[in-house]
């Protein structure tokens, strides 16, 4: 920011850089890890691509990618070595940023009563690596409900505000991809620190700002050619034309509100299972629950903040009773919400297009049908 | 409402003391509290019409709207009925014990707006609690407002809350038409349900009249109905909403209503904006 009080003028971005061969991409967790940031990218476990603390190159999922349908994720060798060739996984980086657990408060039992402090712990300084489009979107959509509201969460601000975001710009999209219907990707055009397109031979790199410009001086890059430009463009535009999900957004808001005495919402939800997979695995979901947590010797009970879900029939108890008693309440609930409502509150959709939501439903509910269902046949 | 005042941090818990606890009826209790240590900055302000969340180590947290008048500088009132765990175990704590509040928050009546009008409010049971409020601050204010009218409805003559204030309120300019479900022998008042007194009240001026409703749902929705049969449209009644709430600052997502959180949104919400919404089921 300049301080002359004028607003910054828009310089023309720096030009994109080159580095190669891949195996320097080392170089920026280096120096990641030397600015003293905990670094998290995309690892194998547990047969799935998931988001954790990794320090080398070789913990990246090279030669993998995923394969995804309603319901359905495989890991897969891939036939070339790509390092970044696969789409979105079971994780989200909301875990990093809105913990499932947070300690919120204690009570300490007092001669008089009982003393109160608030908890604050010290998060720390996270890299994300390889961010993609959507989820740099996704981490928008929770700004502005944890960070731009009349009150702000002060756990989810300072992780945010100190992570750095070392974006991978899509090369392919899964077959729950829709990115391109909610305009959040696949290209990341803002909101990372490092961006860079995966070329067989190289990373094109572009800085998004003076944090990032100041990680790759560290790093052995030169100026890209435009056949490196070129190759890179080319690979973007893969994940733009192999992108067939689409989600029919027109008016979306005003339909769904408009059709909630719909059938479909009945159809749909003698379908689903109300798992609540698709909260847990959604990047925007934010729904919580407070928990008393006591400890039984010393009569301390700390406050404990839980990631919780619409689909949970309790979510909605009032005076003993849920207000939502039954399955298609629930997903009509988290539908609605999702696609219509958070617009009213958060002036944008609550979806991003990543489709995991889709992927993890163990019984393939796919949500761009169920409003293609809902628009066909609308009230 | 809370204009200019800086939000009060989500998770702060105050230390209170129960100062007085004045018993009203069979399971319903007002809870005077004060601040066991140093008060926070905005002391005991608050609108009338919002709540705190009373906080029970080891137990938890309820939701409960203040009760007394909000220009009081000596401690909050909340008037509590036995209903959950939370309430239950605040039953057994007695005068000096501590609890813990989070607060106030949420949208209450923007009673400033309704100056130049009739006031019409409508309570059921314990839903007089959070109008309480308003009708001390109507009557400071008496001059500035027009005919007001407390039409309170309860399910027997011994259950109508606050019953030893209703003659001060009378002889101050507010008219009580309190009617019961069952009458006892004693009982020479009303019978039946609110909306028959707002469905024969003298209305001289639909246009300008207000109506303000806390109860049961469907006595509110059934309240707007006879206010609209009378010509007072849906966006000259306001109702104060229940739900599940956990935050109380819109991140938890239990109390949703459509576009709104009730517990930022309101729990106060004009009649126009949510009607449709309550008359959709499980929503």
């Amino acid at each position: 920011m300049s301080n002359t009080g004028h607003p910054e003028v828009a310089e023309s971005l720096p030009p994109p850089l080159w580095l190669s061969p891949k195996d320097r991409f080392q170089q920026v967790i280096d120096e990641l890890r030397q600015q003293g940031y905990t670094v998290v990218g995309p690892t194998i476990s547990q047969q799935a691509i998931v988001y954790d603390e990794i320090d080398r190159i070789e913990q990246l999922p090279r030669g993998w990618t995923d394969v995804q349908g309603a319901g359905v994720y495989r890991l897969q060798q891939r036939q070339d070595e790509s390092w970044f060739g696969y789409v979105v996984g079971p994780h989200s980086w909301k875990k990093f940023l809105y913990p499932p657990i947070l300690r919120l408060s204690a009570a300490t039992p007092t001669a008089s009563g009982w003393q109160f402090d608030r908890l604050t712990d010290d998060p720390p300084r996270y890299a994300f690596l390889g961010v993609r489009s959507c989820e740099i979107a996704a981490m928008e959509v929770q700004d502005r409900v944890l960070m731009q509201g009349a009150y702000i969460d002060d756990a989810y601000r300072r992780r945010r505000e100190e992570a750095f975001l070392l974006a991978v710009n899509c090369t392919l999209s899964g077959a729950n991809c829709f990115c391109t219907s909610m305009q959040t990707g696949p290209r990341c055009t803002a909101g990372f620190d490092l961006a860079i397109t995966e070329t067989p031979e190289g990373f094109v790199v572009e800085t998004g700002s003076a944090r990032g410009r100041d990680v790759v001086a560290a790093c052995d890059v030169r100026p890209a050619t435009k056949a490196e430009l070129a190759a890179a463009a080319a690979a973007q535009q893969q994940a733009v034309d192999q992108q067939t999900k689409r989600l029919d957004t027109a008016d979306l808001p005003r339909l769904l509100m408009a059709n909630l005495d719909h059938p479909r919402w009945q159809e749909v939800g003698n379908r689903c299972l109300s798992c609540t997979n698709c909260t847990m695995v959604c990047p925007t979901c934010f729904c919580c629950s407070v928990e008393e947590v006591p400890d039984l010797n010393s009569g301390r009970v700390e406050r404990q903040r839980k990631w919780d879900s619409c689909f949970h029939e309790e979510f909605s108890n009032l005076n003993g009773r849920p207000v939502r008693p039954d399955i298609p309440s629930r997903y009509r609930q988290w539908l609605t919400h999702k696609l219509a409502t958070w617009h009213d509150q958060f002036g944008t959709s609550g979806c991003v297009g990543c489709g995991r939501c889709i992927t993890w439903c163990p019984v393939g509910i796919d949500l761009t049908e169920e409003v293609a269902a809902l628009r066909e046949t609308t009230a | 409402m809370n204009s200019g005042a800086p939000p009060v941090p989500p998770w702060q818990i105050h230390p209170m003391r129960i100062a007085g606890i004045q018993r009203e009826l069979e399971g319903v209790a007002t809870y005077s509290l004060v601040f066991a240590g140093p008060p926070p900055p905005r002391g005991y302000q608050s609108e009338p019409g919002q709540f705190n969340m009373l906080y029970l180590p080891g137990v938890g947290e309820a939701a409960i709207s203040l009760s007394g008048d909000h220009r009081r500088t000596d401690g909050w009132q909340h008037t509590i009925r036995l209903a959950g765990r939370v309430t239950r175990t605040l039953s057994r704590l007695d005068v000096g014990d501590q609890i813990g509040v989070r607060g106030p928050f949420g949208r209450g009546w923007p009673v400033d707006d309704w100056r130049g009008n009739d006031v019409v409010l409508v309570a059921g049971g314990i839903g007089l609690a959070p109008m309480r409020p308003i009708i001390y601050e109507l009557l400071r204010r008496r001059s500035e407002y027009g005919r007001l009218t407390l039409i309170y409805g309860a399910r027997t003559p011994s259950t109508l809350l606050y019953h030893t204030e209703y003659p001060a309120w009378e002889s101050q300019g507010l008219t009580v038409l309190a009617t019961v479900d069952r009458a006892t022998l004693d009982w020479t008042g009303h019978l039946g349900v609110v909306t028959l007194l707002l469905d024969r009240l003298h209305l001289p001026q639909p246009e300008t009249t207000v109506v303000a409703a806390c109860g049961p749902e469907v006595m509110m929705q059934y309240t707007a109905a006879s206010a609209a049969a009378r010509g007072i449209s849906a966006d000259r009644v306001w109702i104060s909403l229940e739900r599940n709430m956990q935050c109380a600052v819109g991140f938890c997502g239990h109390c949703q209503l459509g576009p709104q959180f009730i517990c930022q949104d309101g729990p106060v919400l004009r009649y126009d904006r949510v009607c449709s919404l309550l008359k959709v089921e499980a929503l």
